[in-house]
């Protein structure tokens, strides 16, 4: 898994290298134009961007939007901010990212390593998982919640994402461990490892890129999922995404552009650093799991 | 008692049958060979007795211990694997010593045995090291030494020769005969490679479909094969398997092998086996190694059935140390292991000395010896 060099590449002449690299410029601004008119209107006041021109730069910058957008602006029938509906969507991503990419390493390692009659079967029906369409759970979903008590509650909504997240990340580890040498099992086996211990010592070590992957892929939709957060989500657990939609669309007062852009990028931050912070391995990972799997 | 005994061992994958009642064993200090072509059920055989496939039915113990039901670990072996199976997260030392971790052996006494066998097989700069930067002889290395730490009772070996290039495996082969010198270990090793299995081996256990063919010493496999399979499987060039007929006559028995535009091939049997008159009139498979087919001069000494005969020399192939020629009877392709510099040439006609000490006889429909 090197990383692709120069020497991998077709040799191109010069005018053919340049027309490319327009190209290129030209297609990064264009998907850079939305983020600019965020960026550039939260930072102005309402004035200016009343007076038009949603694309020029800020005659007068200010950080009003931002701090309102976080901690005063009316969100639904609380002038709260967005900051406790973030807390909210922490507190919900988090254990849901780490419980189903942890249940779905172990399924990886079962469904690969661990092999029973109708593994198989199983594994397919798992899949099916990643083919439902949210809408056609959502009812038996509410009757579940309900049943266990939990409905309205962070931890409702973390189930529900566990859930609903087991499908891809065990195929994602599925495929993963497809390549991973049975002989490690055995030799560890014959060191008298026990399950876990295998599982622990000897598989979680090499799975970096593929965890990597999984949490990018769990974390982008948890954190971007509006329906379930929306359908089973009380003011104590409703996700930012849920908080930002009751910003954006209340039907009374001002509408506060330059607040409902600044609300929108903070929606947005934690997984654009996720994927910045974690971009070179998602490739890598993706690239391992597609190859090898 | 034999020190590992394997008792009608059978294993079915659902309806598919890969040992059928494996009867084996091989004495406390013995190098047990398990050799084969692929699909023949030894890697299965190798990993029943390890516990990593439980058995359909039969039994197996080790030093008096039946194992059948136990836990891999519990079995009191060691495993090297073909592809060596290092943990490429953990450093040679970690790797050797993982199993002592597990079993929660204190980290001076780890540490001490793993000084002791890091300096048998002279890995001790390399304990710091992960596998990855390890060449493909140091790693078998320290897959041996991760088996030797344990101190078992029977190690096993599968295929672990096969991943390395020609010359690296004839050095560690010679590594691994050594090691059993030394220690005096008893070890169940799986090659498909027949000259693996003839230098290593005190005993080899030839299988095929799943059925043991044969099972002796290196000597008794190569010289009295117990079928065709055997026969042609061991040595190499392989035998010279020639389709014959029988007549008796005076002094004892006939054999002739049919050649095109030449008359048959006619040799005088006087050390037959009391089975082979019963053929008279009939067919047999008539079995000579290459080196018992050869020139006049090179012919040995002490053998006391020697018979000769003219054959048209098709092919000559000079090997250096020898030269092999290649001519046709009964329809078959036979090769003759003659002197290096041999007076033989293709197309031409050369006496051949048979060797009939040595010639062995099957039944042709079964393939098996006729004693």
């Amino acid at each position: 898994m090197s990383q692709a060099s120069p020497d991998n590449a077709v040799r191109t002449n010069v005018p053919a290298r340049v027309a490319i690299y327009i190209a290129l410029i030209l297609f990064a601004v264009y998907y850079l134009l939305p983020f600019y008119v965020m960026v550039v209107n939260s930072l102005k006041p309402l004035d200016e961007i009343r007076g038009g021109n949603m694309l020029a730069l800020p005659q007068q910058l200010t950080f009003e939007p931002w701090s309102s957008a976080w901690s005063t602006a009316q969100i639904g029938v609380q002038a709260t901010g967005l900051k406790p509906y973030f807390l909210n969507s922490i507190l919900m991503v988090v254990p849901a990212v780490a419980i189903s990419t942890l249940l779905g390493a172990l399924n990886g390692f079962v469904l690969t390593k661990w092999r029973f009659r109708g593994d198989n079967t199983i594994f397919g029906l798992m899949l099916l998982a990643c083919f439902i369409p949210f809408q056609i759970a959502l009812i038996p979903a509410a009757r579940i919640l309900g049943l266990l008590g939990i409905a309205g509650t962070t931890q409702g909504l973390v189930l529900i994402h566990v859930v609903y997240g087991l499908g891809f990340t065990t195929l994602f580890f599925r495929n993963y461990y497809a390549a991973f040498p049975t002989e490690l099992v055995k030799a560890a086996q014959i060191d008298g490892a026990t399950f876990f211990q295998i599982f622990r010592r000897i598989l979680l070590p090499s799975s970096g890129p593929i965890i990597v992957v999984t949490v990018i892929w769990q974390f982008t939709n948890i954190w971007n999922d509006f329906l379930f957060g929306a359908s089973f989500g009380d003011f104590d657990s409703q996700p930012m995404t849920v908080a930002l939609n009751n910003l954006v669309s209340s039907s009374s007062g001002v509408k506060e552009y330059n607040v409902h852009f600044a609300g929108a990028i903070l929606a947005a931050l934690p997984t654009l650093v996720v994927y910045i912070v974690s971009g070179r391995y998602f490739v890598r990972g993706l690239m391992a799991g597609a190859v090898k799997g | 008692m034999a020190f590992l005994e394997i008792r009608n061992l059978e294993k079915s994958f659902g309806k598919v049958s890969v040992l059928k009642g494996i009867d084996l064993e091989i004495d406390k200090g013995g190098f047990l060979v398990l050799v084969g072509p692929s699909g023949c059920g030894k890697s299965t055989l190798l990993n029943s007795i390890a516990g990593l496939e439980t058995i359909t039915g039969g039994s197996i113990s080790i030093d008096g211990r039946g194992i059948d039901g136990l836990h891999p670990s519990k079995r009191d072996i060691a495993m090297v694997f073909q592809s060596y199976a290092l943990y490429p997260n953990m450093t040679v030392a970690q790797n050797i010593a993982f199993g002592m971790e597990i079993r929660g052996v204190p980290k001076a006494v780890r540490d001490k045995a793993i000084g002791q066998v890091s300096d048998m097989l002279q890995i001790g700069h390399l304990l710091d090291r992960r596998p990855s930067q390890l060449s493909g002889g140091q790693r078998q290395r320290v897959a041996i030494g991760r088996a030797l730490v344990r101190d078992p009772k029977l190690f096993l070996f599968d295929e672990p020769l096969s991943n390395l290039d020609a010359k690296l495996r004839v050095d560690m082969r010679t590594e691994i005969k050594r090691l059993h010198q030394r220690m005096g270990t008893t070890i169940v090793y799986v090659t498909h490679d027949q000259i693996e299995a003839m230098t290593l081996a005190t005993k080899i256990a030839v299988l095929k479909d799943g059925l043991l063919q044969q099972s002796g010493t290196p000597a008794e496999i190569y010289n009295n094969p117990a079928n065709t399979f055997v026969a042609d499987f061991m040595g190499s060039p392989a035998m010279n398997l020639v389709p014959v007929a029988v007549h008796k006559n005076g002094s004892g028995v006939a054999i002739s092998a049919e050649r095109d535009n030449l008359e048959p091939l006619v040799l005088t049997v006087p050390n037959a086996p009391a089975g082979l008159a019963g053929h008279d009139g009939g067919k047999v498979i008539f079995g000579v190694r290459p080196e018992a087919l050869t020139d006049r001069d090179s012919a040995d000494r002490n053998a006391r059935n020697i018979a000769e005969g003219e054959c048209l020399i098709e092919v000559v192939e000079p090997a250096g140390s020898d030269t092999f020629a290649v001519t046709r009877l009964g329809g078959k392709q036979v090769t003759a292991r003659l002197r290096a510099d041999a007076n033989v040439a293709a197309g031409q006609k050369a006496k051949l000395a048979f060797n009939l000490d040595k010639a062995v006889f099957f039944d042709p429909a079964s393939g098996q010896r006729i004693g």
